[in-house]
């Protein structure tokens, strides 16, 4: 009889505990408890519950809500961009890194990875310089070739602030999709690539034909990773710009708006409360987002035994 | 432990007393000056050490961006230490009013500072001061004397004259006219329209108008400065739009720039890297004869921990912070942070000097938006950032601009609401 009752294993329990308690201490306590604190307000010096009025206040005063939609479609657009742009040319450079007949692959992958391994704040800065219309080598650089018309302050003008700031993130982190993808297309087995040349699919066609589909979905996990990375960014506008996220607001997105609340800015007091309504909000866009991706499109994805 | 702090305290009293012998107290200072910190340790603690055997000052900076934070975190944790180096206005009246900061209202040396001097560091009402003045900051425009000798200009006293030095500069093409860029945007508020704007609203009259209610930002005498503002765009180096706040100094320090809107905060740095002669003169008056006012604001105080174990020696220093002596240190160790005491004090800088004999002629205020207006949502002090960056970029018009920092004000700010 005592044989067939399920035994607790606990040795299951043991290896999990240490990973499970750092990571409900430093995670999940924290995450909670931001999501409660957004429920509150302090009210002469004391934090009462008010249910959703920070929320009301989010999405009902204008004051508020002009600048969380506005935080959010720089967002989207921070995001598209680097699907746009991050994401194929990630892809196109794995491709040619994993051509047999390619020389120095090792060199080009190094060099192209390595902007992933600094710091924000040395990219922001690094790129400020760059780019600055007064020391900046982008002007010469133009100049050099004819084009020196082309030139714009483009970190201080509305039209062309965020695009450039994404493009500068691109810049930094286009080695994660090509690493990824490229170890998606060196798990592709040569004979699958030769049953094709058999049947003449070779060079580009074999690229469209064989290997994307094989390595689709790799581009999926990239853009969920995308997707949340763009959705907590802040170092890079913060470093480039400032917590204002200037001019005028055209590269707050949702991490900068979410600062200056719960932080403050120069006379500005941080609100505790406030900004954990916007965390909220952001956790909420995120969850969607990611839900999304989950059972809209992880699950239709098509998987191939290799 | 508890046992030593005891004897500590006691003798701290007799110190008071005068009687000052024996075992040391030692004080320290929280700050965010912490460029400041060999000034403190090599001119400032030494003298008052001298003066004052028994008690130690140890001065420990933090970092500026984010001495707000970790001050508020130390004093609740009870860690912080024993005088407080104050912000002006709302971030230290929240901590007088939280009980973090004591009251100081009745040490002698409180008699030595003005009303407006105390302003930073009272309450509303003027009934409580919790820190003692320190210094003030004075705006103006630093120039090249070197460059304006080449081109045979002078200083500007009018707006007009302000304008025609500008176009001179332009025209002749060797030096960029202004220095300022608004990618930082609170250069465009702080050196622009807090600069230039007193002359317009007459300083405190139209700053205490504002704030009970009289005035509005929509009134020609809070436009007009966004409208000078907006003149401003066309004088200042190319791509101005990105240019950052150390990119302007140091457009003015290699000498490619002209004339510099400034705080007298730059005193010191740039007498270090600049190699020619500067000069400097107050905001121009819109008119010939009209009366002139600068913004010589309240920027540095120092306080005492309400929990600190050494009130008495911590009151010691704060009457010595208070005295003449100390402003005469200080105005010479940092140029350009000017005393706030009434004593008279000798500035040996002779920029920090020209800065200082304003005070006798123009009427003396603020920064607008720095007193109770910056203390809803959305912040005033944020939004002028923005509003005076749109401006000068002209992106936007300035009647739009004060129209919209107006809606703002209102939205939140009662005496605004009639």
């Amino acid at each position: 009889m005592s044989e067939s009752r399920p035994r607790i294993r606990w040795h299951i329990v043991v290896f999990l505990a240490p990973a499970v308690l750092v990571y409900t201490a430093v995670m999940i306590l924290p995450l909670f408890d931001t999501l409660r604190l957004a429920l509150y307000d302090e009210v002469e010096g004391e934090r009462v519950f008010v249910g959703l009025a920070n929320f009301r206040i989010l999405f009902g005063d204008p004051l508020w809500s002009d600048a969380f939609w506005n935080a959010l479609a720089n967002n989207f657009w921070f995001f598209l961009i680097h699907m746009a742009v991050q994401n194929p040319i990630g892809i196109a450079l794995a491709a040619i890194l994993s051509h047999p007949r390619l020389r120095f692959a090792a060199l080009y992958r190094s060099a192209i990875f390595i902007p992933t391994i600094l710091s924000f704040v040395i990219v922001g800065f690094a790129w400020k310089l760059i780019l600055s219309p007064i020391w900046g080598i982008a002007p010469g650089m133009l100049d050099a070739i004819g084009l020196r018309s082309l030139f714009a302050p483009w970190l201080g003008r509305e039209e062309t602030a965020l695009t450039t700031l994404a493009l500068i993130s691109v810049w930094q982190f286009v080695g994660i999709p090509m690493m990824l993808i490229y170890a998606a297309l060196l798990s592709i087995p040569e004979e699958i690539l030769e049953a094709g040349e058999c049947d003449g699919v070779t060079g580009l066609s074999a690229f469209w034909k064989i290997k994307l589909p094989l390595i689709l979905p790799a581009i999926g996990i990239i853009s969920i990773l995308t997707f949340v990375g763009n959705f907590n960014a802040f170092d890079l506008i913060y470093a480039a710009q400032g917590a204002l996220a200037g001019p005028d607001f055209s590269t707050d997105i949702l991490g900068t708006l979410l600062y200056r609340t719960f932080f403050g800015f120069q006379l500005q007091l941080g609100d505790p409360h406030m900004g954990s309504a916007v965390a909220s909000a952001m956790f909420a866009v995120i969850l969607i987002g990611v839900c999304i991706y989950l059972f809209g499109i992880q699950t239709r994805i098509r998987r191939y035994q290799l | 432990m508890t046992q030593r702090s005891l004897v500590g305290a006691l003798l701290a009293s007799t110190l008071l007393a005068g009687a000052a012998q024996a075992q040391d107290v030692t004080l320290t200072i929280e700050s965010w000056r912490n460029d400041d910190l060999s000034i403190w340790q090599d001119q400032i603690i030494p003298a008052f050490e001298a003066e004052h055997p028994g008690i130690k000052v140890n001065f420990a900076p933090s970092a500026p961006a984010e001495y707000n934070a970790v001050l508020n975190s130390k004093l609740d944790a009870g860690s912080a230490g024993d005088l407080i180096t104050c912000r002006p206005f709302d971030a230290s009246l929240a901590l007088y009013e939280g009980g973090k900061l004591a009251d100081l209202s009745d040490i002698e040396g409180m008699a030595n500072f003005s009303d407006v001097a105390k302003s930073g560091w009272s309450t509303d009402d003027g009934a409580a001061t919790y820190c003692v003045p320190m210094a003030s900051v004075i705006h103006g425009f630093i120039y090249n004397r070197d460059a304006f000798a080449e081109l045979g200009l002078e200083e500007p006293t009018t707006v007009d004259e302000f304008f025609a030095v500008l176009d001179a500069i332009k025209e002749d093409g060797s030096y960029i006219p202004m220095a300022m860029g608004t990618n930082d945007q609170w250069e465009a508020a702080t050196m622009g329209y807090q600069n230039i704007g007193p002359n317009y609203w007459k300083g405190e009259e139209g700053r205490q108008a504002l704030i009970e209610g009289k005035a509005s930002l929509t009134d020609p005498e809070w436009v007009e400065p966004y409208a000078q503002l907006a003149k401003w765009g066309d004088y200042l180096g190319d791509g101005f739009e990105a240019q950052t706040y150390p990119d302007s100094q140091n457009l003015f320090t290699l000498g490619r720039a002209a004339i510099y809107p400034a705080g007298s905060w730059e005193i010191s740095g740039f007498n270090n890297l600049a190699d020619f002669e500067m000069g400097a003169f107050p905001p121009p008056v819109p008119a010939e004869g009209d009366g002139c006012y600068i913004s010589d604001h309240t920027d540095i105080g120092i306080g005492m921990n309400a929990a600190t174990e050494h009130p008495d020696a911590a009151k010691t220093f704060l009457n010595w912070v208070a005295s003449p002596e100390f402003a005469t240190l200080y105005a010479n160790a940092l140029p350009g942070f000017f005393p706030l005491s009434d004593a008279a004090v000798e500035i040996e800088d002779p920029l920090a000097q020209e800065f200082a004999s304003w005070r006798q002629e123009c009427e003396s205020t603020i920064r607008s938006t720095y007193q109770i207006l910056s203390r809803g949502t959305p912040n005033l002090e944020n939004e002028t950032w923005n509003a005076s960056a749109q401006v000068v970029k002209g992106a936007e018009s300035p009647e739009d601009a004060a129209a919209r920092l107006q809606e703002g004000l209102s939205g939140w700010y009662e005496p605004q609401q009639q």
